[in-house]
């Protein structure tokens, strides 16, 4: 993974020099918080309902082992002893104190971290596939240029105060994990006849009260003028994107006003100016970089292997896990392995300090000490050999780490909600700790498969439930939690936003209603068809008919 | 309220016209961009130096023609959090290659001294409440920069590589 030299070093530590003079400033009256405000947003600072919050970037959700045991640290120190991963693969804090946030920084910044343009109307930390650089159908290691994206965006001159906030997301494989449509910018790693790898780029996805799909406004970009590019788009944003109402700010807005055919024309004409004399990719950076993301010395596949296949006939639980959480490695011998951050009755992506440790632990003697944080709010291994799984999976269990439903129904995305966040209208944790209760019977999960379901507790869908196969969105109704459900929404290369199946329903009946949806879904089926299979092969007429009865 | 330029405090020597004024015989002057349209050819016969006030609502690319007239291009910052200023800088320093004065105002605070010369402004009308102090402290506390701008100072990749061919 990438590892700072002496400008990237220099680097965090001014930035904490400079929070610390801002936190010493606004301490002392010099800066009113109307002031502060964007500067602490700018370094991932929010103020919440009942305390501050810190969100720390994990850049394209790679961390080091060492950066793990920090983050432990930081949680046991600062906070209440543990943190919570987020949809954006970072993580954050919800207990920290003002005055202590320029010495977490500075501890961050001991161990290659940092907390820049984790929010504020900003390009925000770019994200990619967790499996990047293990994937076996990966075109090239997208973190090559999400790192090179994470330089340029750090601390922008032109880019500090956009009009709202900006989101870039990186994949380099047809099956897409990093749900690049829908983002503000998704670039895809394309292979051309030419057998050149370049990006195809899509501008003007996002979630929030108006969700939209991305468009494609260029196919193949030739890699060395990636830079140029992305700041013509922005800057053709910076300028004509709303400022005068933020909910109409983002650059979705701007491409659906103009259209993607004048939005491209824009950004192609500003880039006619820039091309020459832009941000330049040079050669040697771009192999400076590649160098860190070389594959590891991989041993060879060991005497092991036999075990690995005996354990898998002889244990059903540890089959049961492997079948959930183990994915196809480019290597033969190796496998990836998602750690699953949903125990039943547990906050999704929340983990204590002692979890983070022993995970740390985990990756030293079992995965290269690399570990890779998902915008499902799991965890991930990524260099696990096979016969070293049921030794992992014991350590595991042990942790309350082990639990066997990646991608099914219990494995819920859930924003922050009514309990922690000031914007949120109802609560969304206590709903998917029972919807997990609910489907709490592993058998059931497995047997109805991949099933994403996600929750947001407002319409600004920081749980993504407009690409939940089932979506739940809180609403609150005359000081009443409701909840409104959608279906078919998918983040994948086709994403598609869900729609809405009919009126909401009330906290007591919204588990109810995900259980008749699954029922109906269990009753159509076709063989092996996912949910989403089925869903879009029936449409919403059974489901309605299932929930509301026949008008 | 300080008016700093290439790191001085400086005396205003502008008058900045509204739309309506005559003006002042031979003395510098600013004006919008509305009354640079309607106007140009008098202003211009006066010989007087010449500046144009923009907001962030205008088109850089409506003063191109004239900035070889401008001495001075004053871009407003209505608040802080108002970017757009930003990249009509660097429009004006890189596209256009204007070398005249360009003047932040408006709601200038410290927190932006960085960005704002990095884009290539190099005068500052600084908010009222904002000490001269504070702002070339805030200054100086960050030095490193990873993407190239109007200042053309190296970025961290060109640092790098000049460095590997020593």
């Amino acid at each position: 993974m990438y590892s700072y030299d002496q400008y990237d070093t220099r680097l965090v530590n001014e930035r904490v020099a400079q929070f610390r003079n801002q936190v010493t400033r606004r301490l002392d009256g010099r800066l009113s918080e109307e002031e502060f405000r964007p500067l602490r947003l700018l370094n991932g600072l929010y103020l919440q309902l009942h305390a501050y919050m810190l969100r720390v970037a994990i850049p394209y959700g790679t961390l080091s082992a060492t950066q793990m045991r920090m983050l432990a640290q930081i949680a046991r120190r600062y906070d209440r002893g543990y943190g919570h991963f987020t949809t954006r693969q970072n993580i954050q804090y919800n207990w920290p104190k003002l005055e202590d946030a320029p010495d977490i920084l500075a501890d961050l910044a001991s161990v290659e971290m940092h907390a820049i343009q984790t929010s504020g109307n900003t390009i925000r930390n770019t994200t990619s596939d967790p499996y990047a650089g293990v994937a076996a159908e990966e075109i090239e290691d997208p973190r090559i240029y999400c790192e090179i994206i994470r330089q340029w965006s750090t601390l922008h001159p032109e880019f500090t105060f956009l009009p709202r906030k900006f989101k870039i997301a990186v994949t380099a494989c047809d099956n897409d994990r990093a749900a690049v449509k829908v983002h503000d910018i998704g670039i895809a790693i394309r292979r051309n006849a030419a057998g050149e790898t370049g990006f195809e780029i899509m501008v003007g996805g996002g979630l929030g009260r108006t969700p939209m799909i991305a468009k494609t406004i260029r196919e193949f970009l030739p890699k060395e003028q990636l830079l140029s590019y992305l700041e013509a788009i922005l800057r053709v944003y910076n300028l004509n994107g709303r400022r005068d109402n933020k909910y109409k700010a983002r650059i979705k807005i701007l491409v659906h006003d103009l259209g993607a055919d004048e939005f491209r024309r824009q950004v192609e004409a500003e880039w006619e100016n820039l091309r020459d004399k832009g941000p330049d990719l040079s050669p040697a950076e771009v192999s400076r970089i590649e160098a860190f993301f070389a594959l590891p010395d991989y041993d060879p596949p060991g005497d092991n292997q036999q075990d690995y296949i005996e354990q898998l006939r002889e244990n059903a639980a540890f089959a049961e896990w492997v079948r959930a959480s183990v994915v196809e490695h480019k290597q033969n011998g190796y496998a990836i392995v998602n750690i699953s951050l949903k125990p039943e009755g547990g906050v999704p992506g929340d983990v204590t300090a002692i979890q983070m440790d022993a995970v740390a632990a985990m990756a030293d003697e079992f995965s290269l000490s690399e570990i890779r944080v998902t915008h499902q709010q799991n965890l991930v291994l990524p260099h696990v050999r096979q016969g070293d799984l049921y030794a992992l999976w014991e350590q595991l269990k042990a942790q309350g780490l082990a639990t066997a439903n990646i991608g099914l129904i219990s494995d819920i995305i859930a924003c922050p909600g009514l309990d922690y966040c000031s914007l949120a209208t109802a609560r969304s944790i206590p709903v998917a700790q029972r919807i997990a209760t609910r489907f709490s019977d592993l058998k059931r999960q497995h047997d109805l498969g991949e099933l994403q379901l996600k929750i947001s507790g407002c319409i600004n869908a920081c749980g993504h439930h407009h690409v939940g196969h089932i979506g739940i969105l809180g609403v609150d109704r005359k000081g009443e939690e409701f909840y409104q459900i959608t279906l078919g929404g998918r983040a994948d290369e086709n994403a598609a936003i869900g729609k809405i199946i009919g009126r909401a329903f009330s906290t007591d009946e919204v588990v109810d209603a995900v259980e008749t949806i699954v029922d109906v879904y269990v009753a159509q089926r076709q063989g092996k068809e996912r949910f989403i299979d089925t869903y879009e092969r029936v449409g919403q007429a059974p489901f309605k008919e299932a929930l509301y009865g026949t008008a | 309220m300080a008016l700093l330029k290439d790191g001085k405090i400086i005396e205003d020597r502008w008058t900045h016209l509204d739309d309506d004024s005559a003006a002042p015989e031979g003395k510098p002057v600013t004006v919008s961009l509305a009354r640079w349209r309607n106007d140009s050819e008098n202003l211009k016969a006066s010989g007087a130096p010449l500046g144009i006030r923009l907001t962030g609502a205008d088109d850089v690319e409506d003063i191109a023609d004239a900035l070889e007239n401008l001495q001075l291009v004053a871009i407003a910052f209505p608040a802080f959090t108002d970017g757009r200023g930003y990249s009509m800088a660097r429009i004006l320093r890189e596209r256009y290659g204007y070398a005249g004065e360009i003047r932040a105002t408006g709601n200038v605070l410290c927190d932006q001294a960085s960005l704002m010369t990095r884009c290539g402004f190099d005068a500052f009308d600084l908010a009222p409440h904002v000490s001269v102090d504070d702002w070339f402290e805030v200054l100086s506390l960050v030095d490193v920069q990873y993407q190239p701008a109007a200042d053309r100072r190296p970025t961290a990749a060109q640092l790098r590589h000049a460095s590997c061919l020593q």
